[in-house]
């Protein structure tokens, strides 16, 4: 018997929850700190740092999760352009949420800057000092994170639309707390 | 099951959540304030018109590396419990420089001079620092140096002395600058942190600091007059000479503030009776061109201090930092521009 998953697994959920908040706050942190000359920014700077590797390391372990609890499917009667958009956008938030981490230690290590995190954890450099590396991964952070905060616009965008105006169980499947797949959703 | 509701309020609803992160974001970002100071600002704000900057830092733009030692006399462990303090010797190298803009300025038109260092410890840890030679600094927040930069640049020729009246702090370093001596050499300067940051020692007694980097060559005042007849590049000539008669010396010493001290205003010497460590001495043993340079790729931002250091109360040292980044971030896109050559043309 096959029974049909209508819920990412709670472990998934829990991912997605939490990454929400780190990155929507990381998103924000980043275009502040880069805007301000107060001594926030220091504080700034160490969070921006220590959220990215947290951000890094927990979408490693999503990223097994995904791979290995897979997704509920769409909705049947989702028109393609939409299956397809779904389908291209989980990508690149995942490509984003592992690369960004990546870039910037990356940047940080061409920069000769020494990678300390909160509560002093020393990070090893990734790369050899480099002007044109650091130059390269500066333009990559910067212009992602406006790519990344667009993305994760129409991401909410896309999931309010499904929990408000089609009303098909996709917003469900990531949003309820307690959902268990043997329960069909109300439609 | 949700509520029946309209698909046109559905709609709205979606906007404004959307059109409400986005604003946000913006507010953020800066973009909805224009008088924030930002960076960016500060930087633009120091470079002059009509000087090309392409590749370099956008202040003590001009400078020569060393490369050297630092060697700790031990004690500086009752100050902090920085490695770079138990009795030994450390890898330091370093960047002589002037505070100007311009990278091609002539030597005797700069009145401040600079020394920026990195000692490095064997496990891993780094202390970079950036100091002048005044003995105070000119305003006493970052909002009021961007003002004074403004000031500087301005084609109002009152500007300077309307922002020297509404700002009485800048008075001594005014003095310093018109009246305080000049020197033939980098060698006899005297280099100041200004900016207090916090020592922590062993135990976990916290003290707020400020050092100084004395030269242990003699000082010889030289009227500016005569300085600006010995070529635009006296200071790298001299110092390239002078080390080839012997290393070159600095004696750290850290000064303690007392309770009430103002630690937080660069522009406020503390009393002379406050408690002071020789902590160990900076010996300079190399000089090397910018170009060629361990420190022409190195951001010397004062904010990167080993474990037992942290920044203070002060607010520039943050401020620096955002800024030194901002300089870092454009020159190192800027590489193709830097004269890495002896002939100074562009590969």
């Amino acid at each position: 018997m096959t029974v049909v998953r209508h819920h990412f697994s709670p472990l998934q959920r829990l991912l997605h929850w939490l990454m929400a908040a780190c990155v929507l706050a990381m998103l924000f942190i980043g275009v502040g700190m880069v805007s301000t000359i107060m001594p926030k920014y220091l504080q700034l700077v160490s969070i921006h740092k220590t959220l990215g590797i947290a951000i890094l390391l927990l979408a490693l372990i999503r990223l097994v999760t995904r791979l290995y609890y897979g997704t509920p499917p769409l909705p049947l009667d989702l028109p393609e352009p939409m299956k397809l958009a779904a389908v291209l956008s989980h990508y690149a938030l995942y490509i984003l949420m592992i690369g960004m981490p990546l870039i910037g230690w990356a940047m940080l290590s061409a920069a000769s800057y020494p990678i300390v995190l909160y509560g002093g954890i020393r990070l090893p450099p990734i790369l050899p000092q480099s002007d044109w590396l650091h130059a390269v991964l500066w333009d990559a952070h910067f212009y992602l994170a406006f790519v990344f905060f667009a993305l994760i616009l129409l991401h909410i965008a896309a999931a309010l639309f499904h929990a408000l105006v089609r009303r098909d169980g996709v917003f469900d499947s990531m949003a309820t707390a307690t959902g268990r797949d043997d329960v069909v959703p109300a439609e | 099951m949700y509520p029946p509701r309209s698909v046109l309020g559905s709609f709205l609803l979606i906007a404004v959540v959307i059109g409400g992160l986005a604003v946000a974001f913006a507010y953020t970002a800066g973009w909805l304030t224009p008088g924030r100071v930002t960076p960016d600002k500060v930087v633009d704000a120091f470079t002059p018109p009509g000087v090309d900057v392409l590749g370099h830092r956008r202040n003590h733009a001009k400078g020569i590396c060393f490369t050297g030692t630092f060697e700790a006399n031990g004690a500086g462990v009752a100050l902090s419990r920085a490695a770079f303090f138990a009795q030994g010797r450390h890898p330091a190298f370093g960047r002589f420089n002037l505070g100007t803009p311009n990278p091609d300025a002539a030597d005797a038109t700069v009145r401040v001079r600079g020394l920026g260092l990195e000692l490095s410890g064997a496990d891993g840890e780094v202390w970079r620092m950036a100091m002048i030679n005044a003995p105070i600094f000119a305003v006493s927040t970052p909002q009021e140096f961007y003002q004074l930069l403004l000031a500087d640049g301005s084609k109002d020729p009152n500007a300077m002395t309307a922002f020297a009246k509404a700002h009485p702090e800048f008075a001594a370093f005014g003095a310093w600058a018109k009246d305080g001596p000049w020197t033939g050499s980098y060698a006899e300067e005297r280099f100041n942190s200004l900016n207090s940051f916090v020592f922590t020692d062993g135990s976990g007694t916290d003290r707020t600091v400020r050092w100084s980097l004395l030269p242990q060559a003699q000082p010889v005042a030289v009227p500016v007059e005569e300085l600006k007849k010995r070529g635009p590049d006296f200071l790298e000539h001299e110092i390239t000479e002078r080390i080839r008669s012997g290393p070159l010396r600095w004696t750290m010493i850290v000064t303690v503030a007392n309770p009430g001290d103002p630690t937080a205003d660069p522009t406020k010497a503390w009393p002379d009776d406050r408690r002071t460590v020789d902590v160990g001495t900076l010996i300079v043993q190399q000089i090397e061109a910018e170009r060629d340079g361990p420190c022409r790729d190195i951001n010397f931002d004062p904010t990167v201090l080993p474990p037992g250091m942290r920044t203070s109360d002060d607010p520039f040292p943050a401020a620096r930092s955002s800024i030194y980044a901002k300089s870092f971030d454009l020159r190192t896109a800027e590489a193709k521009d830097y004269p890495r050559t002896a002939t100074g043309a562009k590969p």
